[in-house]
């Protein structure tokens, strides 16, 4: 995985609550056997029409918005369906952080094994970020090594993270080979407990 | 004795590998259940790194997701077929026992463990399904995960995680007659939120979940996650023991006195200490009706829409707007007043023997509305024998009914089971996503005994007035 320690970019901002996995990436899309090239189907039914041409109704259809790496959205992102499929189109689309006031717990994990960087910053701060960045282009700076947002006119907020997550991203482990340096530990444990 | 401790700290302390500072825990997984959608990638990363699955022993793999329920050998689409033929190679490589589409114990992922005796109390189970909060039933920590701990699970047998939070959800009273554990559930997420359980696993307690069979607390227990919670739990007592006795893989003869025993000594302390309660009244549960599109929303069936113009919270109202258009609802709309084109009795919420049973007793005598095509998908291949050995397929194909091979089916649509845009669906299902059913399709929650009703009426109605069917 590549590490992540630094990143300035550009925000989407999805001013929407409880934003689910199968919205991020629906159903029929999940039958692929492969990890990659799920960004041209990312919030699929949102993005496009039933004949495929693209719904200019839907904001992350509007060309300002088309270098964004930096998704900003309401309360509880990532809620329902377990689907990794979510954080890969998520990423393969070009987004490196995803901001809200809440994450669903298995999404805000899976996000951590694909190298991107879920940030819970307080509601009144993540409303400031979506109406600056509805009215007009706006970049932001985001740093893991000192946790902290700056956005380039001028909100700025440091943030937490566990120290583990914090690790896996600026280091870009492999947590498996991580998990495998235990192995006498889990040897240990079988032997015990679990025949 | 020491500390009065939760089953939830009790099942954790037995499971911790390693611990450390600043570091979650190195957990131990007894069971990891696999399905064709979310492990091939997991199985192509082992595959990459030259890595094996440490214990093929504690896998078990089946087919649900994608599998066509009628015509089971004719898969037509191609990407599907596909999916189903790599788990398949990938079980053979790794060594791993596998359900396939022609083996009776089929069915799905979170209806068979229970049902195969591999699902028990005490047990740490993962499943790339965030529907793995099922099995919490039995007292067991069970919670979804995504694909990297899939690939985790499989070579290294444990997780990383961070302790939970504890939260005790408090049923007293017990529900009424025609009120089911589904309406228990989707009240309890109506009155606290699609994000109250985040961050905790729950433990259902009180004296009407005590009272509910175990099937019953498994559909309790699938909707954890709709509230937010990757796991949710209910402490063993005599009647985990009874379910699971004589099950394939549950100890027999002598040994099972004792592993029962060991279940129920599980359960949490008198005095133990929740990191945070809520409580609700059974007594004042009624059958409920989503309205919208999270699982929040919803409803008795007594009752109507909201209205969004009395909502002061901007972004509610927005929200409430958005999923009344969607759902082609008016505010302070009656939900009886809501026509139905589509009926489905199946998923891992509503799909076991008893939730057949339950509809039946409604169905029996009855025609399917000629507006409305219904269709019932038992859980299981098992389920769909026993089902059958009792004869409630003639009520249902009488009445009607479509009568279905196991699958999820219609929940998600992976299949040729599809709600079609801007159609309406009464479902024994768990989520009422925009698009969940089949894009553009409209989905309200409702109990197996509700969604019966509402197929022989083609509107929702208060099944409570099928006073003889529901025990009134």
């Amino acid at each position: 995985m590549e590490p992540f320690q630094r990143h300035k970019g550009l925000i989407y901002p999805l001013d929407r609550s409880n934003v689910d996995t199968d919205q991020i990436i629906p159903k029929q899309f999940l039958k692929r056997i492969e990890r990659q090239g799920f960004g041209q189907f990312l919030f699929y039914h949102w993005r496009f029409h039933d004949d495929g041409t693209p719904r200019e109704d839907f904001t992350l259809n509007d060309p300002k918005y088309k270098q964004a790496t930096v998704l900003v959205a309401g309360e509880n992102f990532g809620c329902g369906s377990s689907r990794e499929h979510a954080p890969w189109a998520i990423q393969d689309y070009g987004f490196k952080v995803v901001i809200a006031p809440s994450f669903a717990d298995i999404f805000y994990n899976n996000c951590f094994k694909n190298g991107i960087l879920p940030i819970v910053l307080p509601k009144e701060q993540v409303n400031e970020l979506l109406r600056q960045a509805e009215e007009e282009s706006l970049q932001i700076e985001v740093d893991l090594i000192d946790q902290f947002v700056k956005s380039e006119n001028g909100v700025k907020a440091s943030f937490e993270i566990q120290p583990y997550h914090k690790n896996m991203l600026v280091n870009g482990w492999d947590e498996i080979s991580v998990t495998l340096n235990y192995g006498e530990a889990i040897d240990r444990y079988e032997a015990l407990h679990a025949k | 004795m020491g500390q009065p401790k939760t089953i939830i700290e009790k099942i954790w302390d037995q499971h911790v590998v390693h611990q450390e500072e600043d570091k979650p825990d190195l957990l131990y997984i007894d069971l990891h259940l696999v399905h064709e959608v979310t492990s091939p990638q997991a199985f192509e990363g082992l595959r990459m790194s030259s890595r094996k699955v440490r214990r093929p022993d504690r896998t078990y793999a089946t087919m649900d997701h994608n599998v066509p329920t009628v015509h089971r050998n004719v898969i037509k689409d191609a990407v599907s077929k596909k999916q189903m033929e790599t788990l398949e190679s990938n079980c053979e490589e790794f060594g791993i026992r596998l359900a396939d589409i022609n083996h009776p114990d089929q069915g799905i992922v979170h209806v068979i463990g229970p049902e195969l005796g591999l699902t028990q109390p005490g047990k740490t189970i993962v499943c790339g399904d965030s529907h793995t909060s099922t099995h919490g039933a039995f007292g067991s920590l069970a919670f979804g995960i995504g694909t990297s701990e899939v690939e985790h699970v499989l070579a290294t047998q444990s997780l990383w995680q961070a302790s939970p939070k504890t939260l005790q959800v408090k049923v007293d009273g017990v529900l009424g007659t025609g009120v089911t554990a589904k309406d228990l559930i989707l009240a309890i997420i109506a009155k606290f939120g699609v994000r109250f359980g985040t961050g905790y696993v729950i433990e259902y307690t009180g004296e009407a979940i005590r009272y509910l069979s175990m099937e019953e607390r498994m559909t309790i227990c699938n909707m954890s996650i709709e509230a937010g919670a990757r796991a949710g739990l209910i402490s063993p007592d005599d009647k985990t023991v009874q379910y699971l006795k004589g099950k394939r893989y549950v100890p027999d003869g002598e040994e099972f006195g004792a592993t029962a025993d060991e279940w129920k000594a599980l359960a949490s302390d008198p005095g133990a200490v929740y990191d945070a309660t809520v409580e609700i009244d059974a007594t004042k549960v009624e059958p409920q009706v989503t309205w919208g599109t999270n699982p929040s929303q919803g409803v008795p069936v007594g009752a109507a829409t909201p209205d969004p113009a009395a909502l002061d919270d901007e972004q509610e109202r927005d929200s409430v707007q958005r999923a009344l258009d969607y759902m082609g609802l008016q505010a302070n709309q009656s939900i009886q007043s809501i026509p139905i084109e589509h009926v489905f009795i199946g998923s891992c919420t509503n799909s076991r023997l008893s939730d057949l049973q339950k509809a039946a007793k409604i169905v029996k005598g009855g025609k399917v509305n000629e507006n409305v095509r219904a269709l019932v998908v038992p859980g299981s291949q098992t389920v769909k024998e026993q089902a059958e050995a009792e004869g409630l397929h003639t009520i249902f194909l009488t009445a009607g009914f479509e009568w279905r091979d196991a699958g999820c089916s219609m929940c998600l649509a992976m299949n040729d089971d599809i709600v079609p845009p801007g159609e309406r669906c009464a479902s024994t299902s768990n989520r009422n996503f925009e698009g969940r059913q089949g894009n553009g399709s409209r989905t309200h929650l409702v109990s197996p005994e509700m969604a019966a009703a509402a197929a022989l009426e083609g509107y929702f109605v208060d099944v409570r007035k099928y006073a003889a069917a529901v025990g009134g």
